[in-house]
């Protein structure tokens, strides 16, 4: 593409950087404010996601310079992107949903809710303080492993009853 | 011996064969990150409370000068591409060692905060969101150690002695694609908290 006038990768440079600071500045707005809900998450999408999808067609058009790339170079982008969509949306209609035929989700939000935040407690705000992290890792294995064997446990019994 | 060249563009497409292979790779890329990030969005969706607790844990000042050191390579690798159009071998070789410096900076910021997560109990097996997040961001940190290593080869090999100039716009179409898979994963993993 040695043909065509570049354009001024410094002004297109600096807009990236303003749409970075806008999606950093977005979500920490919503918390600062302290929205909850609809407004939250509109104004998170929007800044972090939407300036995301902004970006990467900036950088897209004119560093990877596909606004004068031949027609093919754009075809095979949108051709992997429209099988990315097919695996997307061909998955999301099971795994969205709770449960089925033959089979219940056994995953529990509100107890992984506790877990993460139990963990969270040992994290970054504790730096320093000589707290154990292998130690509170080890409790939530082991934590996960009893979990685990309480849901076995609970369909063996469901099993044997059934039997019954 | 100098190496016959048989082919350096397609008639039909009418782009060069290296650049037309990069993007190739490119598109096959698009699937595997696309993949990753496709199944993250939907456990995000499924388990948005506990996941929004564990991400609340990643750094988001780390993540952000990560995010500068790759748009700011970006600019530089483009800067080469130009410099190598003018057949300038000298600023070619700047603009490219400067891009691996700022590889090296994401890869030294990116080390940092692996070393403080995993010596605060974050380890690729805490949870799915923090398998996620080392999956993802490991894969992504590899490619830009490629990428480093390519450019690498590259100012060395052929631009210090003034042969495939063409190399310097695949290797930038790589490094740009490498700039926006991280532009993806910033707000996946350390914004939307």
């Amino acid at each position: 593409m040695a043909g065509h006038k570049h354009p001024s990768y410094l002004k297109i440079y600096f807009i990236l950087l303003a749409l970075f600071v806008v999606s950093v500045a977005g979500p920490e707005i919503a918390e600062k404010l302290g929205l909850e809900g609809v407004s939250r998450t509109v104004l998170v999408l929007s800044t972090a996601f939407g300036i995301a999808i902004w970006k990467a067609y900036l950088v897209c058009a004119y560093f990877m310079h596909l606004k004068v790339e031949k027609i093919y170079a754009p075809y095979i982008l949108l051709a992997c992107l429209s099988l990315l969509l097919v695996f997307f949306f061909g998955t999301a209609t099971d795994a969205m949903f709770s449960n089925g035929h033959n089979w219940v989700k056994s995953y529990s939000e509100e107890a992984a809710k506790e877990e993460a935040q139990s963990r969270s407690h040992g994290g970054h705000d504790d730096h320093g303080d000589g707290h154990s992290d292998g130690d509170h890792y080890g409790e939530d294995h082991h934590d996960e492993g009893d979990h685990d064997g309480d849901d076995h446990n609970k369909e063996e019994d469901k099993d044997s009853h059934e039997a019954h | 011996m100098a190496h016959q060249i048989i082919a350096t563009s397609r008639s039909r497409t009418g782009i060069p064969t290296g650049r037309l292979a990069v993007w190739w790779v490119i598109g096959s890329e698009i699937l595997i990150f696309g993949g990753l990030i496709g199944s993250y969005l939907l456990n995000r969706f499924n388990h948005g409370p506990s996941w929004s607790v564990e991400a609340a844990n990643t750094n988001t000042f780390i993540g952000a000068c990560n995010t500068f050191w790759l748009l700011t390579s970006s600019l530089f690798v483009v800067f080469a591409h130009a410099a190598s159009e003018k057949r300038d071998a000298k600023k070619t070789r700047m603009w490219i060692w400067l891009t691996i410096m700022l590889g090296g900076f994401f890869m030294g910021f990116k080390t940092y905060e692996y070393t403080t997560e995993i010596q605060h109990g974050f380890t690729l097996f805490t949870s799915n969101f923090w398998s996620f997040y080392y999956v993802a961001t490991g894969l992504h940190g590899f490619h830009v150690v490629c990428g480093m290593v390519i450019m690498g080869i590259i100012a060395e090999n052929d631009i210090k002695h003034g042969r495939n100039w063409h190399r310097v716009e695949n290797i930038g179409l790589y490094w740009h694609f490498v700039d926006i898979i991280w532009i993806f994963l910033f707000p996946l993993m350390y914004i939307a908290k």
